[in-house]
């Protein structure tokens, strides 16, 4: 292969993000939609109170009839009256590997939603639009994964012990190194749920007397973490630098509140792709500003590892950004490795301080062996130390494929929300009725996608959230997107209201750096 | 008419009301008002003027900031922007830390465990029934790897819910006797989402003092008032709660949706030993409070089929709001679990942070943790063995030079403390490190010191090492790890 002409050295422009606005008239029937929801919701609660209609929660024990009431009814009423009548689209059960195409479980309810009972039957192929798998690493080809099995055979699942006991196997630490030089930091930490990478370690790095400046948008784990430490949190708006910049010349100059002494320190804390909303981090800009005010960043890259740049390395690569500008690096491997856990990576003092202050090394077991090799492998496999070309070959498919997807489904006429280059896709639907009738109508066709409304997204924005894989095919994204366009002129969601040409703009191609 | 002109009210409104009762015609309103007018004192139309100059006055002027004096100069703000420095991101950690240097385990932790590069006798790994090495929890695990892959790539809401979830769901709930289990990918967050999710800010929670870390983390997420009792102290509870009752008499409309909780461990992995179970059940119904409960250390352990705590007591399982237990002690899996009743488990299933947020578990993980199930269901005899095991090593513990061991006999995770502490801490641990050091690995057995947070715990244990019995280990082995210890304690502990 040829190899194409990079843009040279200098940082890389952000590609158009667009947040288009629907029109008004969305807007008003949203908010009908959910108010006769509501009504009907009040409706059904007053019929169940008088006895006309059957009460299908569960209920309190006889004895504990007395005791003070485990649920109040108004924080239930959302999860009776609404999500009740619509919950058959999510949980839904697959009995296959997560790949591009899933086996699900047939699942009927014979009550509207209060049970479900599986009848044995499967809908065979389906594609799947919703897991995180964007570089493909959920395989279950023996050949791929014949570390992984011998290190089931040799090690066994568990661990039995913490990291600092005796918990710490050798091949954590040959994860930690590989890590570190994927990263090409100094050295990283790894942990066995990404969630907990979050909650436990944010809590060792600020405390009382710190602040951590945090995105509108971000993860609740990391909302978890900053909680539990016991900082400060002031929420800036999202990917707004103007925000940020406010707040910290603010925080600087007055200091702690009531008692204006100086901050400890002051943490950034962003997120490298929003899965919501499917946007890129600011990176250059923050790290100005992080640089001008002395802040500290961390930077959460759950789903932009291995997914974004020109070898995967994350948005650091994408922004051409130095990774030891970015004090902390944290990051999953759920999504683009097939695995799980996270890691943190940075410079030696810090990891070295995680390593004996993390509620995780002390409290929590360690990583599991076959998790621990497959992310070592994939991780390999991506920066071609397995001796193929195998993993920047998915890199390369997954930026096709999710420009590809973009650029057609924005000529169809809907609205997509976030970057051009993230392979997160948020679709616009905004109305209650139609978030539902899109997911069971994508199901009947064999498509499983995902949807979201209140409260993940704000309650006029309810989406669907495609999520592209390297290992899906053109032919796969073809069907999704003839299936998108009947389903989209059926139930009316073509709601942009801009024009996008149907041919490629000729700029992109210079950015794309061709195989080795 | 003539007599409201001497009253002490501003004269002209009065008036003006009047005359609506009198429903007389517009004019004859402005030709009395006018009238009025001239005919009213001098001093009294000044003060009204003054008045009504000074609301404009107060309506026109600028409200007063209390900050109004604080405000900064851009100049200002500049300069204690330049001078602001702040500390290092991490506090610099000296190198010889001693919880910097991870003894580094090759080959699988199992019952023979090599540890820097020797084998010695496993009596640190949690692996009570000696699962980790068994042979047809690896195959299980195989031939889900063949099926699944390895990971989920996705919550349990996405497409992150497999068979192999459900069914170890239903295994969970069956082998212990309740209607609902739900599963966490991680065990320490099992606890730590579970009691956020019910308790909020504004309910009271009742805590034992020697609760875990998991616990502790979970009622700081919680932000509801926590409330700790002396360690398996009955009556300082009844204390608590008594006063709490009083407190509820002085203000019965707060006390109608303040919800109550107890939260204890069935095995206590800081001081192993055993919950007052059934005196906790008298205090649950006579106080109206709810009992959660933590069974990491006695799931699989305790109870004819190792069903924990409340089958060791022979209590009714519906009597307990919230089991919760990890799986990666007995079961020797990764993650963790919460069993009870559908009215209770339900609500984690959409307010359990580390269940809705967080992929799901590996399905492999699943899988073994099924067929180690299995394995228990089939043969109950193992847990008599075990809690055999663990008397015999308790027995033979007794009686150390320097050391006391702290724990219940079937307790299969004990202590090993100083008798008599030197003052400090550090140099307690320095003592009891040299003995760990003695005894493994020249001496082939493998022990560790019992590791904790010490800025981060509120009520911090003494400094020990872990004595944890398995089911593989053999007579033999047990005599050879007591006879070691002992030799270390008499020559460390002169």
């Amino acid at each position: 292969a040829t190899s194409g002409c990079r843009t040279g050295v200098a940082s890389r422009q952000p590609r158009q993000e667009s947040f288009e606005q629907a029109p008004m008239y969305v807007a008003v029937m949203t908010y009908l939609g959910f108010g006769i929801v509501t009504l009907f919701g009040y409706l059904r609660d007053f019929l169940r109170a008088v006895g006309l209609e059957k009460c299908h929660l569960a209920q309190e024990r006889e004895e504990q009839k007395d005791f003070v009431p485990l649920y109040q009814d108004f924080e239930n009423f959302y999860t009776r009256n609404l999500y009740m009548r619509v919950r058959d689209n999510w949980n839904r059960p697959i009995c296959s590997l997560p790949g591009p195409v899933f086996d699900l479980m047939e699942r009927v309810s014979d009550d509207y939603n209060w049970t479900f009972r599986l009848t044995g039957g499967t809908i065979h192929n389906a594609i799947n639009m919703g897991s995180y798998n964007y570089l493909g690493f959920a395989e279950n080809n023996a050949d791929f994964l014949k570390t992984v099995a011998d290190k089931t055979r040799q090690y066994g699942v568990g661990v039995g012990s913490t990291r600092q006991e005796i918990g710490n196997l050798g091949i954590h630490e040959e994860l930690e190194q590989l890590v570190a030089n994927f990263l090409r930091v100094e050295s990283s930490m790894t942990f066995g749920m990404g969630f907990a990478t979050n909650s436990m370690n944010i809590p060792a790095l600020v405390g009382k007397g710190c602040l951590i400046l945090s995105d509108e948008l971000n993860h609740t784990s990391l909302i978890l973490g900053a909680r539990l430490s016991g900082a400060l949190i002031r929420v800036f708006k999202h990917n707004n630098m103007h925000s940020l910049e406010k707040m910290l010349r603010e925080a600087i100059s007055s200091g702690q509140p009531r008692t204006h002494r100086p901050w400890k320190k002051i943490l950034i804390m962003v997120e490298g792709i929003y899965s919501m909303e499917g946007s890129l981090v600011r990176l250059p800009e923050i790290v100005a500003l992080k640089k001008k005010y002395k802040a500290y960043l961390y930077l959460d890259e759950a789903h932009s590892i291995g997914a974004v740049g020109p070898t995967g390395r994350g948005v650091t690569e994408l922004f051409n950004v130095n990774p030891s500008d970015v004090d902390v690096m944290m990051g999953t491997f759920t999504k683009s490795f097939g695995a799980a856990g996270g890691y943190i990576a940075g410079k030696k003092e810090l990891v070295d301080y995680l390593r004996s202050h993390s509620h995780s090394a002390v409290y929590a077991t360690a990583m599991s062996p076959p998790v621990t090799e497959q992310i070592i492998r994939a991780m390999k496999c991506i920066m071609g130390k397995d001796g193929s070309t195998e993993g920047i070959r998915r890199i390369h498919k997954l930026a096709e494929n999710t420009r590809y997807f973009r650029a057609r489904l924005k000529e169809m006429g809907f609205i997509i929300y976030g970057n051009d280059d993230s392979p997160v896709v948020p679709i616009l639907l905004y109305m209650p009725g139609k978030v539902v009738a899109f997911a069971r109508e994508m199901l009947e066709r064999k498509i499983g996608v995902v949807v979201v409304g209140f409260p993940a997204t704000p309650i006029t924005e309810a989406r669907a959230r495609f999520c592209l894989s390297a290992a899906h095919t053109k032919a796969m994204l073809n069907q999704v997107l003839h299936h998108m366009n009947e389903v989209g002129d059926h139930l009316c969601l073509k709601f942009s209201r801009l024009k996008y040409s149907s041919c490629p703009n000729l700029h992109d191609e210079k950015d794309f750096e061709l195989g080795s | 008419m003539f007599m409201l002109l001497t009253h002490s009210q501003p004269c002209f409104f009065s008036f003006y009301t009047n005359n609506i009762n009198m429903a007389s015609g517009q004019q004859w309103v402005l030709v009395e008002m006018v009238q009025a007018f001239y005919e009213a004192p001098a001093y009294h139309l000044i003060l009204e003027g003054i008045l009504i100059l000074w609301i404009i006055r107060l309506l026109f002027s600028k409200t007063y900031k209390l900050h109004e004096t604080y405000r900064l100069t851009e100049k200002e703000k500049e300069d204690l922007i330049e001078e602001w420095q702040p500390e290092p991101l991490v506090p610099p950690v000296s190198k010889d830390h001693p919880s910097l240097s991870y003894d580094v385990v090759t080959g699988p932790p199992s019952h023979n465990i090599i540890i820097n590069g020797k084998e010695c006798i496993n009596f640190a790994s949690f692996n009570f029934l000696g699962l980790l090495d068994n042979e047809r929890v690896k195959q299980k695990a195989l031939a889900s790897l063949k099926k699944y892959g390895v990971g989920t790539c996705g919550p349990r809401g996405f497409y992150g819910t497999f068979d192999v979830h459900l069914e170890l769901e239903s295994r969970l709930a069956n082998f212990m006797k309740t209607e609902e289990a739900i599963i966490y990918s991680y065990g320490f967050a099992t606890i730590a989402s579970a009691i956020p999710a019910y308790s909020k800010r504004g309910d009271i929670i009742f805590v034992d003092e020697a609760a875990c870390f998991s616990i502790q983390k979970g009622l700081q997420a919680s932000r509801s008032f926590i409330k700790y009792f002396k360690h398996n102290d009955m009556e300082d509870l009844e204390r608590l709660l008594k006063e709490q009752e009083l407190e509820d008499h002085k203000n019965p409309r707060k006390a109608r949706v303040t919800r109550k909780f107890i939260v204890v461990e069935g095995l206590y992995i800081n001081t192993a030993d055993i919950c007052p179970l059934p005196e906790l059940l008298k205090l649950k119904y006579k106080y109206k409070v709810r009992i959660f409960l933590e069974e990491s250390m006695s799931f699989g352990v305790l109870g004819e089929h190792g069903r924990g705590v409340t089958e060791h007591f022979g209590v009714n399982i519906d009597d307990i709001d919230l089991i919760s237990a990890n799986m990666e002690n007995a079961v020797a899996s990764i993650g963790g679990f919460c069993c009870g009743r559908s009215f209770v488990i339900d609500h984690q299933r959409l307010s359990g942070q580390g269940y809705c947020f967080s992929a799901s578990l590996p399905p492999m993980l699943a899988a073994a943790a099924i067929e180690a199930l299995n394995i228990m269901e089939e043969d109950p005899d193992i847990f008599t063995v075990l809690r055999e095991k663990c008397k015999h090593v308790y027995t033979a513990l007794q009686g150390t030079p320097g050391l006391k061991l702290v724990g219940v006999q079937f307790a299969p995770a004990l202590h090993l403390q100083l008798e008599r502490s030197s003052g400090s801490r550090d140099s307690d641990m320095q003592l009891l490190r040299t003995i760990v050091e003695y005894v493994s690995p020249t001496r082939g057995v493998a022990l560790t010191l019992a590791r904790y947070l010490e800025k981060e715990e509120r009520f911090l244990p003494s400094p020990s090492i872990r004595v944890v019995v398995t089911i593989e280990q053999t007579d033999q082995d047990i005599q050879k790890a007591v006879s070691c210890i002992q030799e270390a304690a008499s020559a460390v502990l002169k």
